[in-house]
C-alpha cells in the first residue's frame, strides 16, 4: 500500500537487480530467478518488504540478483539465518533459496528443524542432484547407479528424498515445480508464499553442464494428476509412491504457525539487556 | 492441448504474451552469453530479443492497449509460449548456427501454434485473425532460414574447451 492507500502494483523486472548472473548458459536457475520476481509481483510485495536469504552454492546467488533485501551466508545455514530474521523481524516475508547439496547435505539438520518450527517462510530449493559449484560431485539427492569419474559406478547410496522429509518433519507446504516450466513456478512460489508457516518448494533446475542428460527431465514431468491435500498420510504416500516428477501442490497443511512477534506473548528483551549480560 | 480463444482481444494477448516471452528468454541468453565472452552470440541473441519486443509492441498499437491484458492460465501446447526457446538448449560455446537454428524452431513452433488456432477458431474472423498471425510467423520462418543461409556452419569441434569446466577423461 501506498500512502493513500492504493494497492501498489509492481512489476516482475522491479524485483531483478542490474546484477547478471554468472550460472552456465542453460542453467535451470535463471528460470528459477525469472518465477521468484514473478511471484513477488503477483503477491505485489514490496521489494524492500522481502529478504531474499542463502547459503552457498551456484543456485545461493541468487539474493544478488533480485532487489530486495539479501543476506548471502555461510554453507547450509541458510535456514538458520532466514529464521533468525523471521523471528527478529516478523514484518518481513521471507524467502530461504539455495540448492540440494547446501540443504540437504550441509543444511540438512537445520531443514528437519526449520520444519518441524513452521515458521512462517518459503524455502526454495534449485535441486540438480549435483554439486555443480565444485564440479560436478554427487550430492543427497544424486542417483545411487550415477556414473562419472568422481564416483565411479556411482555412490551406490541411497537418493535423499526431500519432500517425504519436510512433511514427516511438519512442513505446512510442499511443492514440486519445474524450471522448464517458468509460469508454473511463479505460481506454486506465490501460493507458498501467501500460505502460512513453512512451505517448502522443491524445483527441479536441470545443470547443463555436470548433468546434461537432465535436459530429458522435461519429457518426463507432468502435473500431478491430483489436488492438494492437507492430510499429511495422504500427501506422505502419493510422494513416496510417484516417480518424481510430478509437479504441483503435494500438500496444504493447517498447522498453527510458529507465534512471533505480539502473538508470540513472550516478553521483548531489550537488545542492550543481552549485550549486558554478555560484557566482559 | 489448446485451449481456444473465444474473442479476438483473447487471440492478440496470447501474441502478446508469445512475443514477450520470447523477447525476455532472448534477452536472458545474450547477457548470459556476454557474461561467458560469446560475444558474437550474445549480439545475435540481443537482435533476436529487439525483434521480439518490436512485434510485441505492435500488437499493443494495433490493439490500442495502454495496458497489459490479462492471460488466462494453461493456454499453451507446452509449459512455456511456443516461441520461447527452452532454457536448457543453449551452450556457452554455441556458434551462430545454433542460435539461429533454435530460433527457426522457435519460430517454427509459433507457426504451427497459430495454424492449429485457425483451426479450432470458432468463428471466421477469428480464423481470420488467426491465419494472419499464422502467415507473419510463416514470413519470419522465411527470414530466418535466409541468415542461415549467410552464416558458415558450426564448426566441428566447436564444444571443444581447452580449459573445459568438466574432465571426462
Amino acid at each position: 500500500m501506498n500512502d493513500i492507500g492504493v494497492p501498489a502494483i509492481f512489476t516482475a523486472a522491479q524485483y531483478k537487480s542490474n546484477y547478471k548472473p554468472i550460472w552456465c548458459p542453460g542453467c535451470g536457475d535463471f528460470t528459477v530467478l525469472s518465477a521468484v520476481t514473478k511471484a513477488l509481483a503477483q503477491v505485489g510485495l514490496p521489494p524492500h518488504e522481502v529478504a531474499v536469504v542463502s547459503g552457498i552454492g551456484c543456485s545461493s546467488r541468487i539474493p544478488a540478483y533480485t532487489t530486495c533485501y539479501g543476506f548471502h551466508g555461510v554453507h547450509g545455514r541458510a535456514l538458520a539465518a532466514g529464521t533468525g530474521l523471521k523471528v527478529a523481524r516478523p514484518d518481513l516475508t521471507v524467502l530461504v533459496a539455495g540448492g540440494d547439496g547446501d540443504g540437504y547435505s550441509i543444511g540438512g539438520n537445520h531443514f528437519l528443524h526449520a520444519c518441524r518450527r513452521n515458521v512462517d517462510m518459503t524455502y526454495i530449493v534449485m535441486d540438480n542432484h549435483v554439486y555443480g559449484m565444485t564440479k560436478g560431485q554427487a550430492s543427497p539427492t544424486t542417483e545411487p547407479d550415477w556414473d562419472n569419474k568422481l564416483s565411479p559406478g556411482g555412490t551406490g547410496i541411497r537418493a535423499f528424498h526431500p519432500l517425504v522429509i519436510a512433511l514427516a518433519s511438519g512442513a505446512n507446504f510442499v511443492a514440486r515445480g519445474f524450471s522448464g516450466d517458468p509460469n508454473g513456478c511463479a505460481d506454486l512460489i506465490a501460493q507458498a508464499i501467501r500460505h502460512p508457516g513453512f512451505s517448502f518448494v522443491e524445483i527441479l533446475s536441470p545443470c547443463v553442464t555436470f548433468r546434461p542428460e537432465q535436459r530429458e527431465w522435461k519429457q518426463h514431468v507432468k502435473p500431478s494428476p491430483v489436488a492438494p491435500t492437507d492430510d499429511a498420510a495422504r500427501a506422505a504416500r502419493r510422494i513416496m509412491t510417484d516417480d518424481g516428477f510430478n509437479i504441483g501442490v503435494l500438500y496444504a497443511g493447517n498447522r498453527n504457525p510458529y507465534p512471533l512477534g505480539a502473538a508470540a506473548g513472550r516478553p521483548r528483551v531489550p537488545l542492550d539487556d543481552i549485550a549486558a549480560e554478555f560484557a566482559l | 492441448m489448446i485451449t481456444p480463444p473465444q474473442t479476438l482481444d483473447e487471440l492478440m494477448a496470447q501474441a502478446l504474451a508469445i512475443e514477450r516471452a520470447a523477447a525476455e528468454r532472448y534477452a536472458e541468453f545474450a547477457d548470459a552469453m556476454d557474461t561467458h565472452n560469446n560475444r558474437e552470440v550474445a549480439q545475435l541473441f540481443r537482435t533476436m530479443a529487439g525483434y521480439e519486443a518490436k512485434h510485441a509492441q505492435q500488437i499493443m498499437e494495433e490493439m490500442g492497449w495502454v495496458e497489459t491484458p490479462a492471460m488466462p492460465a494453461g493456454v499453451w501446447p507446452s509449459f512455456e509460449p511456443p516461441e520461447s526457446v527452452p532454457m536448457e538448449e543453449v551452450h556457452y560455446l554455441m556458434q551462430p548456427w545454433h542460435a539461429l537454428q533454435l530460433a527457426l524452431a522457435a519460430e517454427q513452433r509459433a507457426e504451427a501454434f497459430f495454424a492449429e488456432l485457425a483451426r479450432v477458431a470458432t468463428d471466421g474472423p477469428l480464423r481470420a485473425a488467426a491465419l494472419q498471425l499464422q502467415e507473419e510467423e510463416r514470413e519470419h520462418v522465411a527470414l530466418v532460414q535466409s541468415w542461415i543461409a549467410k552464416v558458415p556452419p558450426a564448426d566441428a569441434d566447436w564444444a571443444n574447451d581447452p580449459d573445459p569446466p568438466r574432465y571426462t577423461d
